[in-house]
């Protein structure tokens, strides 16, 4: 702040203080006037009079002590423009002070569980660790996979050992990290409509839901000219690519023949975003070993 | 000697002091932060919205999401382990109106941009409770069915142009063509998107 505002806030601030505190106690009745009187200042409204009297005295003092404090607070605080107050506080500094406090109570216990795999945390003596992973995915992963990690429609169950991109210690912990995108394209426009409904009949028997048998025979010459390249020639999906098994009976956009044509049709692009620059390499390894106990028991 | 009854019967003089007294906070307090840097200038590469994400905003404002989401992070821990890097004058320079809010019923979204998919947003606008069972917000389907018809855009980025937003003539140009008939549940989950992302200058990594 310029020496100008400074200036400014300083002589305003303390005016008003003093200003107020002048008008007080000129405009308090004299000392002589201390005992309370039946006088009263001379108008009548419908019956009601004014009395006269001096303000009680612990008004008039409660008065003085907001003034008091208020000199006491600005000398302590910053409030009169450039001065730091005596403490020195600030918010940011108040902030990084809590910070500091808890990397001093946390970071060991991070530190102790970082040198561990995965594997290592489901150990029973370090179910602690999995508890912090569980606290963690409550707070930043529940929104989409819900409280007990069993997903919603479009965003996948993570306790059925069911996985789009694998399972393993390193294939989650990538995941959570740097993301995932889904890319299951539209096929309308390739398929028409008929191919769309053939696909779907064919893709439901591929987990052994009822379907038309000459659709599925159609869409088994369609299903393996165009989705095998991900889906597999048996229909058992490819991690690397995040491509669903088609024969497990799980599915993150639903079963039923509309689901499965709408899939088709239009395509899919589930997204997990990105937690790298939103949580730190020790949180992440926590969250993993946490989502990665939910499969393996 | 001025006596109360002095000022309780000049009503002149009464309406004068009052005057100086109440403005007294409004002159320490609020005058000087129109003349400081720390609240004038944005902080560095900021962006402005784009067509898109300000026709968001603005239904973000018609359906009232301030009055339960706050957008701005408090310096406690809490909130920055929460949220991410507390919230600073310069982000909101460009806001206006900003829109802070005053209460939480549901979380903070000064950086919600980038934390979840496009698909959950529009999972969760159209009914919290299909991705958020214990939820209480309300459903905004009408959201997946009105469009955007963009007549006013360029218009609201003159008049934001003129508060010192730096569109320029290209974006406001375009600005009608842009949003034209998009629905408006596109802008809004761009303009949710957008948020704390119209920069990089905090680490959020917590």
């Amino acid at each position: 702040m310029s020496a100008f505002w400074s200036a400014w806030v300083t002589i305003i601030t303390l005016a008003v203080i003093f200003g107020c505190t002048w008008l007080l106690l000129r405009t308090r009745k004299s000392e002589t006037f201390k005992e309370e009187t039946d006088k009263t200042v001379g108008h009548e409204f419908d019956g009601i009079a004014e009395y006269d009297n001096p303000l009680p005295k612990w008004w008039f003092q409660m008065f003085l002590g907001t003034v008091v404090f208020g000199l006491v607070y600005l000398a302590l605080y910053p409030g009169l423009g450039n001065f730091k107050g005596l403490l020195g506080w600030t918010s940011t500094n108040q902030w990084e002070e809590e910070m500091a406090h808890a990397d001093e109570v946390y970071k060991p216990v991070f530190a102790k569980y970082a040198t561990l795999s995965v594997e290592d945390l489901q150990k029973p003596e370090n179910e602690a660790g999995l508890k912090m992973g569980q606290r963690m995915f409550a707070n930043n992963c529940s929104v989409c996979h819900g409280t007990a990690a069993t997903g919603a429609h479009g965003f996948p169950n993570l306790t059925d050992n069911d996985w789009l991109y694998g399972g393993t210690p390193e294939a989650i912990t990538q995941t959570i990290l740097h993301g995932r995108q889904g890319a299951m394209p539209a096929w309308g426009a390739v398929l028409g409509e008929e191919g769309v409904r053939d696909v779907a009949s064919y893709v439901q028997t591929l987990s052994g839901q009822e379907a038309d048998a000459d659709a599925a025979a159609r869409g088994k010459t369609q299903f393996q000219a165009l989705c095998t390249a991900c889906h597999g020639v048996d229909g058992k999906g490819m991690h690397a690519l995040g491509a669903p098994n088609l024969t497990d009976n799980i599915w993150l956009y639903g079963s039923s023949f509309e689901n499965i044509t709408h899939t088709i049709r239009s395509g899919r692009n589930g997204v997990m975003p990105a937690q790298k620059d939103l949580l730190s390499q020790d949180k992440v390894q926590l969250i993993a070993a946490y989502v990665y106990s939910l499969s393996n028991k | 000697m001025i006596k109360h009854d002095t000022i309780e019967k000049n009503i002149g003089l009464m309406v004068l002091l009052i005057i100086i007294v109440i403005s007294g906070g409004g002159l320490a307090e609020i005058v000087p932060l129109f003349f400081q840097a720390q609240t004038t200038k944005p902080v560095e590469g900021l962006r402005t919205y784009s067509a898109i994400e300000l026709e968001g905003r603005d239904i973000y404002i018609r359906e009232g999401c301030h009055v339960c989401h706050t957008q701005m992070i408090r310096p406690f821990r809490a909130e920055t382990e929460r949220y991410g890097h507390f919230s600073t004058a310069g982000e909101h320079v460009w806001e206006h109106p900003f829109l802070w809010g005053s209460k939480r019923t549901g979380p903070d979204l000064a950086r919600v941009g980038g934390r979840y998919s496009d698909d959950w947003h529009r999972a969760h606008l159209y009914n919290p409770r299909d991705v958020v069972p214990e939820s209480k917000m309300p459903s905004y389907p009408w959201l997946f069915e009105d469009r955007v018809t963009g007549e006013d855009t360029a218009k609201k980025m003159s008049v934001l142009r003129s508060l010192g937003v730096p569109y320029t003539d290209d974006q406001i140009a375009t600005a009608q063509d842009d949003v034209a008939g998009k629905y408006e549940i596109e802008a809004v989950v761009s303009y949710l998107q957008a948020l704390g992302k119209t920069h990089s200058v905090y680490n959020n990594k917590r």
